[in-house]
C-alpha cells in the first residue's frame, strides 16, 4: 500500500541532492575564503552580511536551479578576472581577457549588449512562434545577468585598488544601481518565465531594462559616470548594503509588473492576444510581482529610516527622496487595498501598475534631477 | 475604506507639494520667488513646512482615527475566522461551493476517516470531525488561517508608526503657540537675551535642534529652527568641542568628519569623552548628538594687502579672523572688511568640458567690504595660483549682490609663481615718471622711428599719452578716446596700432620692472607674449575690481566649529515596533494563504463530497484544487 504516500510532499530538505549540498557548500567556502581574505575591511555587521548572503544563496539556489548556477558562475568568472587583475587597475587594459571581456567596464558593456540582443530575439521569438528562438532568448538574457554580476564584483574589487579607503560596494550611485535594477529586474522575470513559462512576456519586460541600459550608456559616455568615486561620509555605513538592494527589489517589482501590465492591456484589447498568455495569468503575475515589490519596498523604507535615525538623526526628515519613497508606497498599499478589499480586477488595476511605474521613475530618477536633498548622491 | 483611501490620495499629494516647493527656506526667498501675494497665502496655508502644518496633521490624524475604526470593525470577524474550522457547514451549502467533487468508495468509514486524516496532515490542514443531522460524518480542515493575523498587525502597526511619529512631531509647541504661551524668536540677538517664551526646557519631551560648537568651547543650550524663527532649546548638560578633523581622500573629497566630544554633566562622576562622526552619534540621557555639518570656528588669517591704484608696489599687513571685522583705509574712504568664511579645502571640476576629475585647488577666503554708506561688495579670494588652460593665475572673484555670480580677476603668476611679477608690473605702468624711459627704450628699439629726431620725439610724446590714458581706465579708456578722436573707418586699424603700442609698452614695462628687482628679464618668445597678453588683461580689469585693495592671504590659523544636531525621540521606540508587526502583517497578510476544506462522508450513499474553498482565489489556488482533486481521487477511488 505504497500509493498512500504518493501525495506526501517532500520538504525542502527532503528533497535535496547530493549537489544542492555541494553548491551550499561551494558558496560558504567561496565566503570563508572572501572572509579570511578581506574581513579587515569589514565590521561585524558586514560579517553577519557575508555569511547571510551565503544562507540566502544557497537557499534561493536549491529552490531555483538556474538562480544556483548563476551564483556558481558569477563567483568563478570573478575570482577569474580579480586573478588577471594581480593587484594592479592598470591589466584592465593590458591583459587581453579583461580588455575584451571581464574587466567590470567591459562586463558591463556585454551586459548592455546582450540584453539588446536578448530584447530583439524575444519579440523575434513571439512574432514566429518560434520556441527556439525564445530559449535563445533567454539564454541571452541569463548571460546578460552573469556579465552584469561579474561586472559589479570586479568594480567592487577594482574600487579597492584604486586606493583602500575608497573601495565599497558598487551600489552607491546612481550609475551603480541602475546596472542593479537591470539585474535584478530580469532576474525576477527569469523567475516567473521558469515558473510560469511565459517567454512571450520578455520582449516587453526587456523594454524597462534596456530604457535603463539607454541611460546607463548616456551617462557614461556623456558624463563619465563609471568613473568610480569615493564614497561621502554619509554613505560609509553598513546600512547600505542592504537598504539599496531591498529598494531595487521593490523597484524591479514595480517595472516587471508595470510590463505585465502593459501586456495585459494589450491583450485584453485583442492586440497580440494570441501570443500573450491568458488575461488570468497576467493577472496574477502582475499580483505577485506588485506584492513582493510592496514587501521588498517597505522593509527598504523602513531599513532607510532606521539609517536615517543613524546618519541625520531622525528616522524621518521628509526629505523629497523619503517622502517619494512613500507616495510610491502608498501607491500601492491602495492598489493592494483596491484588489483585496473591493474585489476588483481588470484593465483598470493594469492601468495603475502602468502608470504606478511612472510615479515610482520619478522616486527613482526623478528625485535625483528636479529635486534636492539629503539624498545628495546620485544627482545628474 | 472608500475614505481611508482618499485620505491616503491626500496625503499623497500634500507630500508631492512638500517636495516640489523647497521646505524651510528663508523666508526671503520665497518672497523672491512668489511676490508679496502669494507669499502671504502660501504661508497662510503653511506651504513652507507642509508636513508640520495643522492641516497634514489633521490628515494624519483622520487617518489615525478611519485606521482604527476599521481596526476595530473588523478584528473580531478576523479573529472568528482565523480560530473556526466552520464545522457546520452543511450539505447544501457545500453544494454552492465552485470549487467540488464527489467520489464513490467502497472503503469503510473508519479506513476512509484514517485515510483522508493522513491526506490531510500530510498536506499542513488542521481539522475538526462533526456528524451531521443526516448522519453523514464532516471533516473540516484548514491552512493558512494565521493569514488573518496579518490583516491586524499591518493595521495595527499603521496606527502605532503614526503614533510614534505624532510624539515626536511639534504638536505640544504648535498647542502652546496657538494658546499663546510660546512664540519663535525672530531676531538675532545672543542667545541669553533670549525671552522665556521662546525657550524650551529640559523636560520638553522631543525636539530636532542644532548646535554649532567652535573647536574648544562648551556650550549647554541648542536651537530649533522653526518657519522663519528659533526657539532655544535648553540641555540638561553641558557639550564642549575639544577638536573637529576633516580626512579627505587622495582626490580631495571629504572622507570622514568627526567630532572629539566632552559630555560634562554634575550627575557625571567623570566627564564623558566621545568621538562621534557620520553615521556614529552618540546618546546620553536619551538625547542622541549627531555629527551634522561644520562652520569655521573663527579661523586667524593674515594678509598682504595690495593697493591696486599705487603706483608703487608697497604692501600693508593685515590681520583677522572669521567672524570678525577689520579696516582699511582712512577717513571717508575707510572700508570695513567683514571676513565671512574661510575653505580648507575646495574641491572644483576645472577641466574645461567638465569631464575630467574635481581636484582640490586649496584654500579660499570669502569677505565683504563695506563703505560708509553701507555699499559692500563680496570678495572671494584663492589662496593658491589655479590652473587654467595650462598657465596659472591668482583668482579673486567680486560680486555685488547674492544674486550676481562672481565675476574674477585672473592675476597671471610670475616666474616664482607669485603675483610680486604682475604687481611691480602694474607700479610701472601706473607711475607716469617711468612713461618717458618707457617710450625711450621702444624708440630705441624702432628702427623706422630712431633715425629722425623729430619723428622720435613726436613718437615718444604718443607712447606717453597712449599709457596716461592706459593708466586712467585700461582699455576701456583707450576705446573711448578712440571713438571721440578717430573717424569711424580709421577705428579698426587705429585700435590695432595702439593695442600693439601697448603691449610693446608692457614688454619694456615688464622688463624694467624686473630690472629694478634684478631678476632675469623677459626674453621675446610666446610666453612672454602670452603672459604679457594676461598681465594686460589683469591690469585693464582692476579698474572692475570695485575697490583698490588686493587681500593676499599669506597665512591662516584653521579653527573649526563643529555643526551638531540633537534630537530626543520618544517615538522612535514606537516606530520601529511598528515596523516589525507592519513587516510581519505584510508578508503574513501576502504569503499565507488561507484555504479550508469539507471531506463529508456519506456512508449510506458510499460517496465522499470534497469541497474548497479560499479567501483569495487565484491561479496557485486553482492549481492546488486540481492537484488534490486527483490526489484524493487515486487515495479513495
Ligand atoms: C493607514 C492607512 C492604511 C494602510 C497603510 C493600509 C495598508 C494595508 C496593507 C499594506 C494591506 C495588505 C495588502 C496586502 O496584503 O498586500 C491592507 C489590506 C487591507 N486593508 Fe488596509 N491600510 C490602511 C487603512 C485601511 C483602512 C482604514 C481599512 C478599513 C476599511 C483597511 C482595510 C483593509 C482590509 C480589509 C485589507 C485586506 C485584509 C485581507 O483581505 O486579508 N485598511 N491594508
Amino acid at each position: 500500500m505504497n500509493n498512500s504516500l504518493e501525495y506526501q510532499q517532500k520538504t525542502l530538505l527532503q528533497s535535496l541532492r547530493w549537489q544542492d549540498w555541494l553548491y551550499a557548500l561551494i558558496v560558504f567556502a567561496g565566503s570563508i575564503f572572501a572572509y579570511v581574505k578581506y574581513s579587515q575591511y569589514m565590521d561585524i555587521y558586514e560579517v553577519s552580511f557575508l555569511f547571510g548572503a551565503a544562507a540566502l544563496a544557497s537557499y534561493l539556489g536549491w529552490k531555483w536551479k538556474g538562480l544556483g548556477k548563476l551564483v556558481l558562475a558569477v563567483g568563478i568568472i570573478s575570482v577569474f578576472s580579480i586573478s588577471l587583475y594581480d593587484g594592479e587597475q592598470a591589466k584592465a587594459t593590458q591583459v587581453f581577457l579583461l580588455k575584451f571581456l571581464i574587466s567590470s567596464q567591459s562586463a558591463i558593456m556585454w551586459m548592455h549588449v546582450l540584453f539588446v540582443l536578448a530584447m530583439v530575439t524575444y519579440w523575434f521569438a513571439m512574432y514566429k512562434r518560434s520556441d527556439f528562438a525564445g530559449k535563445v532568448a533567454s539564454a541571452l538574457t541569463w548571460s546578460a545577468v552573469l556579465f552584469g554580476f561579474v561586472g559589479l564584483m570586479v568594480r567592487w574589487y577594482e574600487s579597492y585598488l584604486i586606493a583602500p579607503d575608497v573601495g565599497h560596494i558598487p551600489i552607491s550611485n546612481l550609475y551603480e544601481v541602475f546596472i542593479l535594477f537591470c539585474l535584478i529586474t530580469a532576474l525576477l522575470y527569469l523567475h516567473y518565465e521558469q515558473k510560469l513559462n511565459t517567454k512571450q512576456l520578455g520582449g516587453f519586460v526587456l523594454l524597462v531594462i534596456n530604457a535603463a541600459v539607454g541611460f546607463i550608456l548616456w551617462y557614461t559616455f556623456d558624463r563619465q559616470a563609471h568613473n568610480i568615486q569615493p564614497l561621502v561620509p554619509a554613505l560609509q555605513s553598513y546600512w547600505m548594503k542592504i537598504h539599496v538592494p531591498a529598494n531595487f527589489v521593490g523597484y524591479g517589482a514595480f517595472s516587471l509588473a508595470a510590463m505585465v501590465a502593459a501586456a495585459y492591456l494589450l491583450a485584453d484589447k485583442g492586440i497580440l492576444a494570441s501570443r500573450l498568455p491568458s488575461l488570468d495569468v497576467l493577472d496574477d503575475l502582475m499580483y505577485k510581482s506588485i506584492a513582493v515589490g510592496f514587501a521588498f519596498f517597505t522593509i527598504a523604507t523602513i531599513l532607510g529610516a532606521m539609517w536615517a535615525a543613524e546618519a541625520w538623526g531622525g528616522y524621518w526628515s521628509w526629505d523629497p527622496k523619503e517622502t517619494w519613497a512613500l507616495i510610491v508606497w502608498l501607491n500601492y498599499a491602495a492598489w493592494l487595498h483596491l484588489r483585496m478589499v473591493k474585489g476588483l480586477r481588470g484593465p483598470l488595476l493594469a492601468w495603475w501598475s502602468l502608470i504606478g511605474l511612472l510615479i515610482t521613475t520619478f522616486a527613482f530618477l526623478g528625485v535625483n534631477m528636479f529635486l534636492s536633498g539629503l539624498h545628495s548622491y546620485g544627482t545628474l | 475604506m472608500r475614505f481611508a483611501v482618499s485620505l491616503l490620495s491626500v496625503l499623497g499629494v500634500a507630500s508631492i507639494i512638500g517636495t516640489v516647493l523647497k521646505q524651510n527656506e528663508p523666508y526671503e526667498n520665497y518672497i523672491i520667488k512668489f511676490g508679496q501675494f502669494w507669499f502671504g497665502l502660501f504661508e497662510k496655508l503653511g506651504l513652507y513646512d507642509v508636513y508640520h502644518s495643522g492641516w497634514f496633521l489633521l490628515i494624519l490624524l483622520f487617518l489615525v482615527i478611519s485606521t482604527s475604526l476599521c481596526i476595530y470593525r473588523n478584528t473580531p470577524s478576523m479573529l472568528k475566522e482565523w480560530r473556526t474550522f466552520k464545522e457546520h457547514a452543511t450539505e447544501k451549502s457545500l453544494n454552492a461551493f465552485s470549487h467540488q467533487e464527489t467520489y464513490s468508495t467502497n472503503a469503510s468509514t473508519d479506513e476512509l476517516k484514517q485515510k483522508l486524516t493522513q491526506f490531510l496532515t500530510a498536506k499542513g490542514f488542521k481539522f475538526k470531525f462533526r456528524t451531521q443531522e443526516d448522519g453523514s460524518e464532516l471533516i473540516a480542515a484548514k491552512a493558512g488561517t494565521h493569514q488573518r493575523w496579518g490583516y491586524i498587525f499591518t493595521h495595527v502597526a499603521m496606527v502605532v508608526i503614526l503614533f510614534g511619529g505624532l510624539l515626536d512631531g511639534n504638536l505640544p509647541f504648535k498647542i502652546q503657540e496657538m494658546l499663546g504661551y510660546k512664540r519663535i524668536e525672530t531676531l538675532d540677538i545672543p542667545e541669553s537675551q533670549v525671552p522665556p517664551e521662546s525657550r524650551l526646557s529640559i523636560f520638553n519631551p522631543s525636539f530636532r535642534a542644532n548646535m554649532t560648537l567652535p573647536e574648544g568651547v562648551s556650550d549647554n543650550v541648542a536651537f530649533v529652527r522653526v518657519r522663519d524663527g528659533y526657539l532655544v532649546q535648553e540641555l540638561p548638560f553641558r557639550v564642549a568641542l575639544k577638536d573637529f578633523r576633516i580626512e579627505h581622500y587622495a582626490t580631495g573629497q571629504p572622507k570622514s568628519f568627526e567630532s572629539d566630544l566632552v559630555i560634562i554633566d554634575p550627575d557625571l562622576k567623570e566627564p564623558i569623552t566621545k568621538t562621534i562622526s557620520v553615521n556614529h552619534p552618540l546618546t546620553y540621557k536619551g538625547i542622541a548628538i549627531y555629527q551634522s555639518d561644520f562652520q569655521d570656528g573663527g579661523t586667524t588669517l593674515n594678509f598682504k594687502v595690495w593697493n591696486l591704484f599705487a603706483p608703487n608696489a608697497e604692501t600693508q599687513l593685515l590681520t583677522g579672523a572669521i567672524f570678525q571685522n577689520g579696516v582699511l583705509g582712512e577717513g571717508d574712504e575707510a572700508l570695513k572688511v567683514e571676513f565671512n568664511d574661510f575653505r580648507k579645502f575646495n574641491i572644483i571640476n576645472m577641466s574645461p568640458d567638465g569631464k575630467g576629475k574635481p581636484q582640490n585647488v586649496g584654500p579660499n577666503i570669502t569677505y565683504k567690504l563695506r563703505d560708509n554708506r553701507g555699499q559692500a561688495i563680496e570678495y572671494v579670494n584663492y589662496m593658491q595660483p589655479m590652473q587654467i588652460d595650462g598657465k596659472h593665475y591668482f583668482l579673486s572673484g567680486m560680486r555685488e549682490t547674492v544674486q550676481d555670480e562672481f565675476r574674477y580677476l585672473r592675476i597671471p603668476v610670475d616666474n616664482d609663481f607669485g603675483m610680486e611679477g604682475f604687481m611691480n608690473f602694474r607700479a610701472t605702468m601706473l607711475n607716469a615718471a617711468k612713461y618717458p624711459e618707457i617710450a625711450q627704450r621702444i624708440a630705441r628699439n624702432s628702427i623706422d622711428v630712431k633715425k629722425d629726431p623729430a619723428v622720435k620725439k613726436q613718437f615718444e610724446e604718443s607712447v606717453v599719452q597712449l599709457l596716461t590714458v592706459f593708466a586712467k581706465s585700461g582699455y576701456t579708456g583707450v576705446a573711448q578716446v578712440i571713438e571721440k578722436s578717430v573717424p569711424e573707418k580709421e577705428r579698426e586699424a587705429v585700435a590695432r596700432t595702439y593695442i600693439k603700442m601697448v603691449s610693446v609698452a608692457a614688454f619694456e614695462a615688464y622688463n624694467m620692472s624686473l630690472e629694478a628687482n634684478n631678476k632675469p628679464l623677459l626674453p621675446s618668445n610666446g610666453d612672454t607674449e602670452s603672459l604679457l597678453r594676461d598681465s594686460l588683461n589683469a591690469f585693464s580689469d582692476i579698474f572692475f575690481f570695485g575697490t583698490p585693495y588686493y587681500l593676499q592671504l599669506e597665512q591662516f590659523e584653521h579653527k573649526e566649529a563643529s555643526g551638531l544636531q540633537l534630537t530626543k525621540s520618544p517615538g522612535q521606540k514606537w516606530v520601529y515596533l511598528g515596523s516589525v508587526l507592519l513587516v510581519l502583517g505584510i508578508f503574513s497578510m501576502m504569503y499565507i494563504r488561507e484555504r479550508r476544506i469539507w471531506l463529508s462522508l456519506r456512508p449510506g450513499k458510499q460517496q465522499v463530497h470534497f469541497a474548497m474553498a479560499s479567501n483569495r482565489k487565484n491561479l496557485d489556488f486553482e492549481k492546488e484544487f486540481n492537484l488534490y482533486r486527483e490526489q484524493l481521487r487515486s487515495l479513495i477511488g
